[in-house]
């Protein structure tokens, strides 16, 4: 059959479509992502990298970490009659009776959360030459202190104690200071000793009281960082150091219109319904949660209006003297109260942690004190908890340690206190590797690195 | 079918016979080979649609004009037959029975095709086994009729998400759903939900739409769809209208449905002698690990404690020591569930124009609480005939839905939660006089710690999660002739989802949503994709024994998903559902994302003497989802075929062999389900305390591309006794390579994943096909349907990684999901611990089989397999004068359950107060005895972490679809005028043989199911069974 002229032509108009259409399709294959953004245009100026800075500290506030569940797990393991566990996270009941197994997934999520802080620090510190020179100390010392945080979080759990054994030779957790940009054969990191995690928590950490500013809203400054340096002293036992730092943190936040609250409430504040509240003037340093970011993952379970799985024991509640302000924190039914306000920020350093670390290493190191006397100290906690204070000879550590249980009692300190006080919980002594998380089994199958922890 | 639709103009024609009175006139008997008559026969003037019927004993009576040469013969069930009429006035004929499918034109990519041609290996499933199944979604009326087509429904919430596997899956991280086309046009089947379990967006399908589904299964049939091709392609066609009068038909049915099955849980009086029993358990280990200097303090302090728990689960008061209250909490989250589906559709042509209008209104209440899903839809698919070289049409459907969705499985909220929940907690709180849990009067507030978790019907008081779907799909086209042999189509389609998913928590569930004054989200999802299709066919056929048939073509397809969401928090009170009145809004957020695929595509069929067959195809294919280094992929296939039975040797001395052909073919496929950037290195936007903050989320890969899978399918099938017997036996063998693996990196870099191409995974497997007619007489028909396919699916290799964070895996070596954990001993006869087998290999390569109660010292070893090892259904169809009667049985065999659950609902008292399956009364008591159940301690996890514990045989056999119809006889049909009358009773998943002993054993945890995750039961709902009465009235 011949092809008639209007049908040739129709043949030849389609035909052009056709290849018109080949033509401008072909442009459309390079799409944009615009929700989340391709990394050549992400970090290209100076305002891109605080950006990035503005991130870590969101990362660091993750709720595996400093957002709380870190700590709160902590406490979990080194309860033996201060909690009951009711939830129904078999993860966390795990860790509640001591027999955790190496694919806890609540514990990879940390060591997972951890070091995405650590690469957005150092990410903020690879990039640092985009900033403008008058900020890039500033900058620099920021992601140092989410850094060093970050690490210290990680080492507490995942390595030995710093008093069992021999730190410089206990493996501790790797130790990366590069940001990444892709994986491959050299990501398979091994563990750092102890001591080296530790050097680099305080190097970093000294560069940024160095560095950060007296005050600077909510996010890291020189008085944060003093605090986060007594606790990393104090946990080494290192009581000179602590004190001083401790010292520091103290005359600085006061110099600065910080001091505790009034009533020991008032260092929790909550609204109901919830709404998130500013710092208090207790806050040394707190993460941020708002109805639209961050996370209060103490709030998640201790919190009666939450999940509610954690409960007071009686034996917990005859700890307390009579007439402490502190007890009122924990409800008729048993929850505690600190944290009610799901949009609250997490209060992780209140002024009142460095009188107590204040008092307890100037009071072990058996040197001049540093700032104030042990006695002022705590008597300074123990009237704000509508206590009276305590008279000269009856200061003794276990007076200090016991004041320092009570106050920071559910805000994830139990743990490493057991640790480096050699206590125990239950029968377990305070270096048995069962009050050691074990390395995720996910992290050693895939770098084979890794070390696992003794008993697991 | 297409001989049917002359039925009507005869019947017509019958009535106005005196018209043709001064024709010739013919008259005879239609009988079969066994000269038997046979009704209802056509007998039509070839060139015309003049003729008639056969009478019920075959005779018939036919004017004919002085022009009519031949006339043809034919009717349903039997071959046609052309007889010419010379000067005969009475024309006796025999039709033989005929094997229809194989006369059948069935679709394929860019065209139709003969089945007997087809070389490639294509699943056939009709209008008759669709139309009219009481189900939400059509592909609940397909499992057990395809084989090799694995159809799995997570549970049984409406609407939700159904897993299809066709010859296994093929890939471990990208998707392995198949690739769904509606009248040429690839359509979104994606989950577009936001509360965390899928929905089947689907279900936006009026089945009775559905003219035919196609389900290209081999490389060779599905690779002309390139690199969307390797999980199978679904090609679905919609009825469309016929010349000749206008027809009406009216469908409707309504019935009731129930629960497949239910799980025993204790009653109150064993409930709290097993929780006493667990606080024994717990006081004797708190002891042991020093927490208390006696036992006998211990044993005192529990007991105190869970008497004090039984008074608050007891609504506060003592009711729970004379067990007063048994609450069976189970039937709580079920309710009446009845169906129904109004269903008309027109349609008819002309020569020129052809229409198919459809409307359809299903009416569905789930068998959970607030569960409820509503669907309208209309369809009109109309082609008209502009000139003689170029047809015009469209095919266009509108569906709105609206589903009244429960929470996920994981959720306290979810109805089937409810069974954790304690027998002496009553329903109503005597205190409040209102739903346990509503209000405690202490604070006026909803109670926070009664009953022991948060009762899930406060959500069905004062919540709920709707989602709303506005569709449009559909396509419009052209196509040019350009001469006989000829032809160019393009067509458009378009498929357009709104999808807005209204949520609100009102006070009452302040426990569970964690805020005290109501919560509310509104997410509202936009899909636009549409499509361009441009192609010639070319068919001709050389020196009579040549045919050609070939296509060349591309096509571009953009894929546009546009997002929003926006939650608030504190409403005025509970009368205010909407978030303008939230006083805090507490998220507003937006996104989308694109990609595109450009594509060309070309295949050459070639048939020589109708013999020996030969089909290449190829395809290019363009993706933006791809790195920049590999951005096009070429998917060849090649196939060949040989009708052995048209070779003399067997058509001349093998009489019974009526059809006989093998076919064997060899494909490269890909797969691109992965999500739209996945190769590029990628930052997002962060906040924190009200600044603006970006963190990087993906790490890049430039080398990103396909995964490939070449097939490889061997096949022959065959047809006896004039194809009474007709039978398709397939092999297949698939590799895929280049798996598109989301691999775990160490988390020290900061990511926990990234995107490569690594490792490989197979299958291969066996389909078998028999269709019998077991007896066809003038009132009896028989026949028989059986499909049996088993695969064996393998993880070659996966660079040595294992991916899975829950108890189903990936492992070299092993089936995709398989089951690794712990295998579970029992209980420790001297003290009631979980013991485990130690399974460790020692440095002489030996196993240790001796248990441990440390479950850190045992090993994960494989203790089951989601994946069954093969799947089956068997049909049956009776027809007895105006009754039939269709039973399909459907079933899986070889696959295991794990009951994720079993660490709350079968756990020793390790969560508390949870209630317990009964199976679990019989724990380890005291020294010596020999248990499976481990020592009851209460809040101890004695042997709940991921074991052999939980694994059940998942294997069940279903009486899928019972249909029993009544259809009025054609003589009182025709008095009153009417062309159909069909009344029927209908049965879905009518009972299910099983050991299983959960709700139901097709069951797959919503919250958690994909790929590796298969074959988990959580709290899952169960099937439904369903029973409908319905009627089909045609005009």
């Amino acid at each position: 059959m011949m092809m008639n002229m209007k049908k040739r032509f129709v043949y030849i108009a389609f035909t052009g479509i056709l290849f018109g259409l080949i033509s401008s399709c072909s442009k459309n294959l390079d799409i944009k992502p615009n929700t989340s953004i391709d990394q050549d245009n992400a970090v290209k100026t100076s305002d891109d990298v605080k950006a990035v800075l503005v991130g870590a500290y969101s990362d660091m506030g993750s709720r595996s970490l400093y957002g709380g569940r870190v700590f709160l797990e902590q406490d979990l393991l080194g309860n033996s009659d201060d909690i009951d566990w009711t939830g129904t996270y078999q993860g966390m009941t795990q860790i509640f009776q001591k027999q955790i197994p190496v694919d806890n997934s609540f514990i990879s999520d940390i060591w997972l959360a951890g070091y995405k802080a650590i690469n957005d620090a150092n990410t903020v510190l690879d990039n640092i030459s985009l900033v403008e020179d008058v900020d890039k100390p500033q900058v620099t010392a920021e992601a140092k202190f989410i850094r060093a945080a970050s690490y210290f979080a990680l080492v507490q759990i995942f390595g030995k104690d710093w008093n069992n054994g021999d730190p410089a030779s206990n493996d501790g957790v790797p130790l990366i200071l590069k940001s990444t940009t892709d994986v491959d054969a050299t990501s398979q990191v091994p563990r750092n000793k102890v001591s080296e995690v530790y050097t680099q928590i305080i190097s970093d950490l000294t560069a940024a009281v160095a560095d950060l500013p007296e005050t600077n809203t909510f996010y890291a400054n020189k008085i944060a960082a003093n605090a986060m340096l007594a606790r990393v002293f104090l946990q080494k036992s290192d009581f000179e150091n602590a004190a001083i730092a401790a010292d520091n943190a103290i005359s600085l936040g006061l110099s600065n219109n910080l001091h505790l609250m009034d009533h020991f409430a008032d260092a929790f504040p909550t609204k109901d319904p919830p709404k998130s509240i500013d710092n208090t003037a207790e806050d040394i340093f707190s993460m941020q949660v708002t109805n639209t970011s961050g996370y209060n993952g103490f709030n998640e379970f201790y919190a009666e209006s939450n999940r509610g799985d954690i409960t007071v024991t009686d034996d917990h509640l005859a700890k307390y003297e009579t007439d402490d302000d502190r007890i009122n924190m924990i409800n008729g039914d048993g929850y505690v109260a600190k944290f009610d306000n799901v949009y609250g920020n997490v209060h992780n350093i209140r002024l009142a942690e460095m009188y107590l670390i204040r008092a307890e290493a100037n009071f072990r190191s058996g040197l001049a004190a540093v700032g104030d006397e042990p006695l002022n100290d705590i008597n300074v906690i123990r009237e704000r908890a509508l206590l009276p204070g305590l008279d000269a000879g009856d200061l003794t550590l276990d007076a200090i340690l016991h004041e320092r249980f009570i106050e920071l009692a559910f805000e994830g300190f139990s743990l490493q206190d057991i640790k480096r006080n050699k206590l125990s919980v239950g029968n377990l002594d305070w270096d048995s590797p069962k009050l050691v998380f074990p390395i995720p089994i996910r992290e050693i199958r895939v770098n084979s690195k890794l070390t696992q922890n003794d008993g697991y | 079918m297409r001989k049917l639709k002359l039925l009507p103009v005869a019947v017509l024609l019958l009535c106005f016979q005196t018209i043709f009175a001064q024709n010739r006139a013919i008259s005879g008997k239609v009988t079969n080979d066994q000269g038997n008559p046979v009704a209802n026969a056509s007998i039509i003037i070839k060139g015309t649609n003049t003729g008639t019927v056969s009478q019920s004993d075959g005779t018939y009576k036919l004017s004919i004009p002085a022009s009519a040469t031949t006339l043809v013969f034919s009717s349903v069930d039997f071959g046609s037959k052309e007889v010419a009429v010379g000067s005969q006035s009475e024309i006796n004929v025999t039709l033989k029975l005929a094997d229809k499918s194989l006369q059948e034109v069935v679709v394929v990519g860019y065209g139709t095709k003969i089945k007997k041609d087809l070389t490639g290996s294509v699943a056939n499933v009709t209008a008759k086994e669709v139309n009219n199944t009481p189900a939400t979604s059509f592909e609940s009326a397909i499992q057990g009729r395809a084989s090799g087509v694995y159809v799995q429904q997570q549970n049984g919430k409406l609407g939700q998400g159904i897993n299809i596997r066709i010859r296994g899956a093929s890939s471990v991280t990208a998707g392995n759903e198949p690739l769904y086309v509606i009248d040429g046009i690839p359509v979104t089947s994606a989950d577009l939900s936001t509360n965390g379990a899928a929905t089947n967006s689907l279900a936006d399908i009026n089945m009775n739409d559905i003219e035919s589904i196609q389900i290209l299964k081999d490389a060779s049939s599905a690779a002309i769809y390139g690199s969307q091709a390797s999980n199978g392609v679904v090609l679905i066609t919609t009825k469309k209208g016929k010349a000749g009068s206008s027809k009406i038909e009216f469908n409707y049915f309504t019935g009731l449905q129930k629960p497949t099955g239910y799980r025993d849980f204790l009653d109150t009086k064993q409930w709290l002698a097993y929780q006493e029993r667990a606080a024994q358990g717990a006081a004797n280990q708190d002891f042991l690990a020093g927490y208390y200097n006696t036992l006998d303090d211990a044993l005192a302090d529990y007991k105190d404690y869970v008497e004090g728990r039984f008074t608050r689960y007891s609504a506060g008061n003592d009711d729970w020591q004379t067990a007063k209250v048994n609450t069976n909490w189970q039937d709580e989250a079920f309710q009446r569930a009845p169906i129904s589906q109004y269903d008309l559709n027109i349609s008819g042509g002309t020569d020129k124009t052809k229409f198919f209008l459809s409307g359809q209104l299903l009416d569905q209440t789930g068998i959970l609480r607030s569960n409820f899903y509503k669907r309208y839809s209309a369809r009109l698919n109309i082609d008209h005939q502009v000139k003689s070289w170029l047809n015009i049409g469209m095919n266009m459907n509108f569906a709105r839905s609206r589903n009244d969705r429960v929470s996920n499985d994981d959720q306290f909220s979810t109805p089937l939660q409810i069974v954790a929940l304690s027998p002496i907690t009553p329903v109503i709180d005597p205190r409040s006089g209102l739903a346990t849990g509503a209000l405690d009067p202490n604070t006026g507030r909803p109670n926070t710690n009664y009953p022991v978790y948060y009762n899930p019907l406060l959500s069905v008081l004062d919540a709920f999660y709707k989602t709303s779907v506005n569709r449009t799909f559909g396509n419009v086209y052209g196509n040019v002739s350009f001469s006989k042999y000829l032809t160019f189509r393009t067509e458009f389609g378009i498929d357009q989802l709104n999808q807005v998913e209204d949520d609100y928590n009102g006070t009452l569930t302040a426990r569970n949503s964690g805020v005290p004054k109501g919560s509310g989200s509104n997410y509202l999802t936009q899909v636009l994709n549409y499509t361009s299709n441009n192609f010639f066919n070319f068919k001709k056929t050389f020196a009579d024994i040549h045919d050609i048939d070939a296509v060349l073509g591309m096509s571009y397809q953009e894929r546009n998903y546009d997002y929003n969401g926006a939650s608030a928090e504190v409403f005025p009170s509970d009368a205010y559902k909407k978030l303008v009145a939230g006083a805090s809004k507490t998220q507003a957020t937006s996104s989308s994302s694109s990609s595109s695929l450009l594509s060309y595509f070309a295949r050459l069929g070639y048939k020589l003497n109708d013999k020996y067959l030969v089909s290449l195809s190829g395809r290019i294919d363009g993706s933006s989802r791809f790195g920049a280094n590999n951005r096009y992929g070429f998917f060849p296939a090649a196939s060949v075929g040989w009708i052995m039975s048209e070779e003399s040797f067997i058509k001349d001395h093998i009489s019974w062999l009526s059809f006989l052909k093998l076919k064997a073919s060899y494909g490269l496929t890909g797969n691109d389900q992965i999500p739209d950037y996945a190769a590029k290195g990628l930052y997002s936007a962060i906040p924190y305390g009200g600044d603006a903050g970006q963190v990087k989320t993906q790490l890049p890969n430039k080398d990103l591309k396909w995964e490939s899978t070449t097939g490889t399918d061997i096949g022959i099938e065959g047809g006896l006794f004039n194809n009474r017997i007709s039978f398709e036996v397939a092999y297949y063998y698939k590799k895929t390579k280049d798996l598109l693996l989301n691999v775990d990196v160490p988390s020290s870099s900061g990511f926990a994943s990234k995107y490569k191409n690594v490792g490989s995974m197979e299958n291969k497997g066996v389909e078998v096909t028999l269709n019998t007619a077991n007896i066809v007489s003038h009132d009896f028909r028989w026949t028989t349907m059986i499909n049996f396919a088993a695969n064996q699916n393998k993880v070659v290799s996966l660079d040595g990684q294992v991916i899975g964070d829950d108890v189903n895996k990936a492992r070299e070596g092993e089936p995709l999901g398989v089951f690794y954990a712990r295998e579970f001993a029992g209980a420790d006869p001297a003290n009631g611990d979980a013991l485990y087998y130690k399974n460790t290999v020692g440095v002489d390569g030996k196993i240790d089989h001796s248990t441990t109660n440390d479950y850190n010292a045992a090993e994960d070893v494989r203790i089951g397999n989601p994946n069954p090892k093969f799947i089956y259904g068997f049909g049956n169809t009776f027809t007895y004068k105006t009754f039939d009667l269709d039973v399909l049985l459907q079933g899986v065999y070889g696959n295991q359950i794990f009951n994720g659950g079993g660490q709350y609902m079968s756990a020793s008292g390790s969560n508390g107060f949870d209630n317990q399956t009964t199976d679990q009364l019989g724990y380890w008591d005291k020294p010596g005895d020999k248990s499976m159940v481990p020592e009851p301690r209460l809040f101890y996890a004695n042997g709940t972490n991921n074991s052999s514990r939980y694994i059940s045989n998942g294997s069940y056999l279903r009486v899928k679809a019972v249909t029993l119809g009544f259809n009025l006889p054609k003589n009182i049909l025709n008095r009153v005028k009417i062309e159909k009358l069909r009344v029927y009773v209908r049965a879905q998943n009518l009972f299910t043989i099983t050991k299983y002993k959960g709700w139901d054993p097709e069951v797959n945890a919503d919250y958690q199911a994909s790929n590796i995750n298969q074959g988990v039961d959580f709290y899952s709902a169960p099937q439904l069974k369903t029973i409908v009465f319905g009627i089909s009235l045609g005009l």
